[in-house]
C-alpha cells in the first residue's frame, strides 16, 4: 500500500482555499471536482467548517456531495416548493411527505412492514416470509455506456434488496425502458449514441446480468417516444423474499464494519453527483462502474448463509457514493447518536493507483458492508471464504456522533454525521400548473369509420403496443422454475401477458403451498404530456388492472413510484412534477394501494450545440405487486375456446386524448383519459375476487389502442375467434360512433372471457359494476365488429393481425429466422 | 423407508440449484446442497450419496467456455465421479451440468474418457429461453426415461447449446450405442430447424445418455417443469396433471432405492 497516491497528488488543486473562498471561487472548485453542489449547498459546507475553524480535507466534502446529492438525498422531493395552480397558491414543506408518503399513512395497511425507511420496500408475503421490492433507474449510465449501465443497474438492484432487512434472495427483475424508435433517422448531437444501438445494448446488459445472476427477468415493458434520443430511460426493479424474523436491521456500537465481495477500484467515481447532473458531450465513461454477475451471485449466496446463521445485525448495498454512503448510512442506525471509525487502508484494491479519497468515495461494484458483532466474526470470515468471496475489517462502529475515517494514521474525514445526514440546507422552488384550454371542436369521427381496419393494423404494429418477444426471449425468465404465469402467453406461448405471476415454491419450500405473487406495471407519458395528474391515476389504473387479469388479490396491492423527470429548476416542469405526485397520492387512496418505496431521477435534460436545455417528458413508473393466494386460480389473456361469452367491464367515453388514435388520425386536443376512483376501485376489487374464485376464463385490460386492439391480442394469442357488438358496449353519451367505441382509451375497463356455466355466478359476483356481454368467442378464426347499426364493420384475419403485431420489433432489430416461426404461426388463415 | 441422498453439486455461479432440489425432493429424495470444494477438500464424500446433480447456471460464469472450468476441476480434481458412474449411480447433468460433462468428457461415453463433443453458441447467436417438443429413444437403456411418453415439452434457456462433436465417428458411435436420449422435433414428431431445434444442434441432439444409461446430459431444464403449473399453457389445459418432467427425478430416486 506504500505505493498509494497520496491524497495531494491527485486531488489537483489542494482544497486548502475554502474558508476564504468567495461564492465564484466555491462554484469553480465545484464545477471542476464534479460535486454537483448548488450556491447554497457550498455555502453551507463553509459556513460548517468556518464554524469549526479548519479546512475541510478534499475527503470531507466528497462524503458531503456524494450523502447531499439528488440520487441520495431527493432534495426536490423533500424540500419547500411553492405550488401555483391557476389562481391558487399552495406552500408545500416536503412533496414526499405530502403526496407519496402521506398517502402510505393513511391507508395504515397491516402488510407494510417497513416502508420508506430501507434500501427496499418490504411487505407481508405469508406467515413467515417478507417480501422487499424495489425499483431503480439507470439512465445517465446507460446514456453513455449501455451495456455496462444497464448491468450495473441491474447489479445495483440486486443488491439494494440483498440489503434490505437483513437481506433478501431475489426471486424476479422487471425492465421497463424509454427510448427514441429503434428506426429514428432525424438528427443526433454529437455523444449520442444511436437509439437502436441503445436498445440492443441496455437489453444485452439486462439479459447477461440477470441471467448469470440466476434471477428470472420476466416482467417490464417498453416505451418509444423520440423525445427520449438524448436521455433514454431504464428502470430495473428486484423482488426478493426474506423471513419476515430478518426484516428490521440493527447497528451496535463496538459492531464491525466488514466489507465483503469486490475489491475497490477507480471504477464508478463521483456516479451519485454524475447521475444527479445534466448530461452533456463531456460525460465520462470513467463515471460508469463495471459489473461481474458472478462475483454478485458469489456475494449473494454467501450473504443468505450468514443471514440464516445471524453472523450479522446489519448489512447495506455499497451503492451510489461508495463505502461514504453506505457507511455513513449505517452509522447512523448505531445508537443514539450513530457514529463510526474507519481505518481505510484496510480495505482491499483492485489497483495500487487510488488515492485515499477515491477509494472513499469509489462506486465499484458488487460489494455489501455488514455490522458484524465480533464474537461473529470467524463464524462470518469462514462462511465468505467458503463461498469464495473476500471481506475485509473496515473498523467499528460507536456512538460517538462522528463519522471518522482515517489513512494509516492520517485523518481522511472527521465530520458531524447530524449535518452530514441533515445540515442540507433545503431551498424553495417554484412551481406551476396552468391548466390547458379545452380544444376547439373536431370533426365527427363517425366518417373515418372504413379506417377502423386499417387503424387497428396499424396501433397492432405501433412500437407501443408490438409484440416484446424479441427482448423476452433473450430473458431467462423461468430460472428458479417459479414463473407460472409467464410475460408469453397463449397458445404458441407469444401472447402479450398482463402481470407476471410467481410461486416461489423452490425458494420457499413449502410443499402444498401455494401462494404467490403478481408484478404489474403502469406507463403512458403520451398522458403526462397533456396532464401528468391524468398520468399517474391511469399509471395506477394500468398497474392494478395487470395484476387483477392474472389473478392476485388487488384489494391487498402495494406500489411503487419511480419520477424520471427534467429540470426540476424550471417552474413549469416542476409543476408538471407536483401535479403527477398528487395524483400518485390520490390514486392510492383511492384504490387503497399503499405506495412502499420509490425513486426519483431529475434533471434528465440535454443541452444541445446551442446551450438550449431539453427536458425529456415527465415520465412515470409505477409498479405494482400483489399475493396470489392460490396460483391455480391464475388466469391468461388469450381466449380459451369457442361459444363463450366476452364480456366488457367499465364505461367507454370519448378520452382520446394521447390515445393512439390521434397518432394515426393526426388527430389532437382530445381529452386525456380520467379515473373514476371509486368506480375504479370497486370494478377491480369484485374483478379481482371473481377471477380468484375461478368464474373467468380470460381476462385482459383494455389500454392503447382501445378495446379493439384488446380484442386482437385476446383472440390472436388463443387462436380463437371473436364477435363484438358495439351497440352492447356500456358508454357514456360523448361516445357515440364506432371509432370512439373501438379506440378510446378510458380507464378502467377489461374484456373477460366467461363459460355459459359460469356466467350466472359471474354476474352475481360483478353486481353493482358497469358491465355487458359484448359478444362471444367463435370458432373462425377472424376478429368480427358489428357496427351500432348491426352492419359488419370489421372482419379481420387473426393470422395477418397477429403477423402485423410480431413483425415490428424483429424488422427494426434482426432476429434471423424468426419469421419462419411466424409464418407456421400466422400461415392459412 | 430411506430417502436416497442427492448430491446438488454447487459452484459459483451455479443458478438451479434450489429448484433441482426441490424436485429431487419432490420425486421422494433428499438433496443435499453442497459446494464443489467441499468434495475437492475431501470434507464432502461423493459415495456417501446416491445420485449426483450438476445443475444449471453459469458456472464461474462460463468465462473461458460454458461449464469449461467446473469441467476442468472434476477433471483433475474429482476424478471419482466417473467411478460413481461406473458403479451404476444415477447423475443428471442439466443444461450448465450438460456442458461440464460433456466438457469432462464424460459425455459421449468413450473408453478413454476424452473429449469429443461440445456444446457451442446458438446458431442464433444469442442466449434464448423457449419451451422445446422433445422426442426421446424409448429404445436406449437410459433408467432416467422409463414410462415417459414419446414426446414431451420442456423449457431450454441457454446461450451455448448448440451439439456438436469432433468427428463424424462420434455421431456413428451415438447412434450405435443408442446413447442419443432426446431430439428437438415439431409438433408432428418431425425435425423443423430453427426455431423448434433452438440452437442448431446436430442432428437435433437435445440429450444424451452413456450406454449404460445411468448419466444423463440434457440442454432442457426438467425441473422446470414438475407441476401443471409450470407448462405455459396450462391455463388452457385440462388434460395434464403433473410435470413431465418430475418422471425424470423420481426415476433416478427409485433408482436409487433398489
Amino acid at each position: 500500500m506504500n505505493a498509494m497516491k497520496t491524497e495531494a497528488e491527485t486531488s489537483g488543486a489542494a482544497p486548502a482555499a475554502w474558508l476564504a473562498a468567495a461564492p465564484r471561487q466555491l462554484a469553480e472548485m465545484n464545477a471542476r471536482a464534479g460535486w454537483s453542489l448548488d450556491a447554497g449547498e457550498l455555502a453551507a459546507v463553509q459556513t460548517h467548517f468556518r464554524a469549526l475553524k479548519r479546512e475541510p480535507t478534499r475527503a470531507e466534502v466528497e462524503t458531503l456531495a456524494q450523502t447531499w446529492s439528488e440520487h441520495c438525498k431527493h432534495k426536490t422531493f423533500t424540500s419547500p416548493i411553492l405550488y401555483r395552480e391557476g389562481k391558487s397558491t399552495k406552500r408545500i414543506k416536503s412533496l414526499l411527505k405530502e403526496t407519496i408518503v402521506e398517502a402510505t399513512a393513511k391507508l395504515k395497511k397491516p402488510w407494510c412492514l417497513s416502508v420508506f425507511e430501507d434500501n427496499a420496500g418490504i411487505v407481508a408475503f405469508d406467515k413467515k416470509w417478507a417480501l422487499a421490492y424495489k425499483v431503480e433507474t439507470h439512465n445517465h449510465p446507460c446514456a453513455v455506456e449501455p451495456y455496462g449501465g444497464a448491468e450495473t443497474g441491474v447489479g445495483g438492484v440486486v443488491r439494494d434488496v440483498l440489503g434490505a432487512g437483513l437481506g433478501a434472495k431475489p426471486v424476479l427483475n422487471t425492465d421497463v425502458f424509454c427510448f427514441a424508435p429503434p428506426d429514428y433517422d432525424g438528427p443526433l448531437p454529437s455523444g449520442t449514441l444511436h437509439p437502436k444501438r441503445t436498445l440492443t445494448s441496455v437489453v444485452a446488459g439486462v439479459r447477461d446480468y440477470g441471467n448469470r445472476m440466476g434471477i428470472p427477468t420476466a416482467a417490464g415493458g417498453v416505451w418509444f417516444d423520440a423525445e427520449y434520443r438524448h436521455n433514454p430511460l431504464v428502470f430495473v426493479g428486484t423482488v426478493g423474499l426474506l423471513p419476515r424474523s430478518a426484516v428490521k436491521k440493527s447497528v451496535k456500537p463496538g459492531d464491525l464494519i466488514v466489507a465483503a465481495g469486490g475489491r475497490t477500484g477507480r471504477d464508478g467515481l463521483h456516479g451519485a453527483t454524475f447521475s444527479s447532473a445534466a448530461l452533456d458531450d463531456s460525460a465520462s465513461v470513467s463515471a460508469v462502474q463495471i459489473g461481474h454477475a458472478i462475483n454478485e451471485k458469489k456475494l449473494l449466496d454467501a450473504l443468505l448463509r450468514a443471514r440464516d446463521r445471524g453472523l450479522y445485525r446489519g448489512v447495506t448495498d455499497c451503492g451510489a457514493g461508495g463505502f461514504s454512503s453506505a457507511v455513513g448510512e449505517m452509522a447512523a442506525l448505531c445508537g443514539a447518536r450513530g457514529g463510526a471509525a474507519v481505518d481505510l487502508e484496510k480495505a482491499l484494491f483492485k489497483t495500487t493507483e487510488i488515492a485515499p479519497w477515491e477509494a472513499w468515495v469509489s462506486e465499484s461494484q458488487e460489494r455489501m458492508v455488514f455490522a458484524v458483532p465480533k464474537e461473529k466474526l470467524s463464524a462470518f470470515a469462514e462462511v465468505f471464504s467458503a463461498e469464495g468471496v473476500e471481506h475485509c475489517v473496515l473498523g467499528e462502529f460507536n456512538d460517538s456522533g462522528r463519522l471518522k475515517v482515517a489513512w494509516t494514521g492520517t485523518v481522511l474525514v472527521d465530520l458531524d454525521l447530524e449535518f452530514l445526514h441533515h445540515g442540507v440546507p433545503r431551498r424553495e422552488r417554484q412551481a406551476v400548473w396552468e391548466t390547458p384550454k379545452p380544444a376547439a371542436k373536431r370533426a365527427s369521427r363517425a366518417a373515418r369509420r372504413g379506417e377502423a381496419g386499417a387503424a387497428l393494423r396499424w396501433c397492432l404494429a405501433h412500437l407501443n403496443v408490438c409484440s416484446r418477444e424479441w427482448i423476452i426471449r433473450q430473458y431467462d425468465h423461468e430460472v428458479q422454475a417459479g414463473t407460472v404465469v409467464k410475460p408469453l402467453q397463449g397458445l404458441h406461448h407469444d401472447g402479450p401477458g398482463d402481470a407476471t405471476v410467481i410461486w416461489p415454491q423452490a425458494v420457499v419450500g413449502e410443499e402444498g403451498s401455494y401462494r404467490g405473487f403478481g408484478v404489474g406495471h403502469g406507463m403512458n407519458p403520451s398522458y403526462g404530456k397533456l396532464d401528468p395528474y391524468a398520468m399517474a391515476f391511469s399509471c395506477v389504473d394500468e398497474a392494478l388492472s395487470n395484476l387483477v387479469c392474472s389473478g392476485a388479490d388487488v384489494s391487498q396491492a402495494s406500489l411503487l413510484d419511480n419520477f424520471c423527470w427534467g429540470d426540476p429548476e424550471d417552474p413549469k416542469e416542476l409543476g408538471r412534477l407536483v401535479r403527477a405526485a398528487i395524483g400518485c397520492r390520490d390514486a392510492a387512496l383511492a384504490f387503497g394501494a399503499p405506495f412502499i418505496s420509490g425513486k426519483d431521477s431529475l434533471n434528465n435534460t440535454y443541452a444541445d450545440a446551442k446551450g438550449a436545455k431539453h427536458s425529456i417528458p415527465g415520465t412515470l413508473l409505477i409498479s405494482a405487486t400483489a399475493p396470489v393466494p392460490d396460483v391455480r386460480q391464475a388466469v391468461t389473456m388469450d381466449f380459451k375456446t369457442a361459444n363463450n361469452s366476452v364480456y366488457m367491464v367499465g364505461v367507454t367515453a370519448d378520452e382520446l386524448g394521447g390515445s393512439l388514435w390521434e397518432a394515426f388520425a393526426g388527430e389532437t386536443g382530445g381529452r386525456v383519459p380520467e379515473v373514476d376512483g371509486k368506480r375504479a376501485k370497486a370494478a377491480l376489487h369484485a374483478l379481482s375476487a371473481a377471477i380468484r374464485s375461478g368464474l373467468v376464463l380470460s381476462a385482459h385490460d383494455i389500454r392503447e389502442g382501445g378495446l379493439v386492439t384488446a380484442a386482437a391480442e385476446m383472440a390472436f394469442s388463443g387462436e380463437v375467434g371473436v364477435s363484438i357488438d358495439l351497440e352492447r358496449v356500456p358508454r357514456a353519451k360523448d361516445a357515440a360512433d364506432p371509432v370512439t367505441i373501438l379506440f378510446s382509451e378510458s380507464q378502467s375497463r377489461f374484456l373477460l372471457e366467461v363459460t355459459p356455466e359460469k356466467e350466472k355466478a359471474f354476474l352475481k359476483a360483478m353486481r353493482g359494476v358497469t358491465l355487458a356481454r359484448v359478444g362471444q368467442t367463435i370458432a373462425n378464426p377472424i376478429l368480427r365488429v358489428v357496427d351500432l347499426d348491426s352492419r359488419t364493420l370489421l372482419e379481420e384475419r387473426l393470422g395477418e393481425l397477429k403477423a402485423a403485431w410480431q413483425r415490428t420489433l424483429p424488422a427494426a432489430l434482426g432476429w434471423p429466422g424468426l419469421n419462419g416461426h411466424n409464418g407456421h404461426n400466422g400461415s392459412s388463415r | 423407508m430411506k430417502k436416497p441422498k442427492v448430491l446438488i453439486l454447487r459452484t459459483a455461479g451455479t443458478n438451479c440449484d434450489l429448484e433441482t432440489a426441490s424436485a429431487f425432493k419432490m420425486a421422494g429424495g433428499e438433496p443435499d446442497l453442497r459446494h464443489v470444494r467441499e468434495l475437492v477438500s475431501g470434507k464432502t464424500k461423493l459415495f456417501d450419496y446416491g445420485i449426483v446433480a450438476i445443475p444449471g447456471g453459469f458456472s464461474y460464469g462460463d468465462d473461458v467456455g460454458a461449464g469449461r472450468i467446473l469441467a476442468n476441476e472434476i477433471r483433475g480434481q474429482l476424478r471419482e465421479l466417473r467411478g460413481f458412474i461406473r458403479s451404476g449411480r444415477p447423475v443428471i447433468g442439466i443444461c450448465n451440468g450438460f456442458q461440464v460433462l460433456v466438457k469432462a468428457g464424460i459425455l459421449p461415453h468413450t473408453p478413454a474418457g476424452e473429449q469429443v463433443a461440445s456444446l457451442s453458441f446458438n446458431d442464433s447467436n444469442r442466449f434464448e429461453a423457449r419451451w422445446v417438443r422433445l422426442r426421446i429413444n424409448l429404445q436406449s437403456q437410459s433408467l432416467f426415461v422409463k414410462g415417459l411418453p414419446e414426446m414431451i415439452e420442456l423449457p431450454v434457456a441457454h446461450g451455448e447449446g448448440k451439439f456438436v462433436v469432433k468427428s463424424p465417428k462420434v455421431l456413428e458411435m451415438l447412434k450405435k450405442t443408442r446413447s442419443i436420449l432426446m431430439q428437438y422435433v415439431n409438433e408432428e414428431g418431425k425435425f423443423a430447424g430453427y426455431p423448434y431445434n433452438p440452437n442448431g444442434s446436430l442432428f437435433n441432439i437435445a440429450a444424451v445418455t452413456n450406454p449404460e444409461g445411468n448419466c444423463l446430459g440434457l440442454m432442457p431444464h426438467p425441473e422446470r417443469y414438475v407441476t401443471r403449473w409450470h407448462h405455459p399453457n396450462w391455463t388452457r389445459q385440462t388434460f395434464c396433471k403433473e410435470g413431465v418432467g418430475l418422471e425424470l427425478f423420481r426415476n433416478a430416486v427409485n433408482h436409487a432405492l433398489n
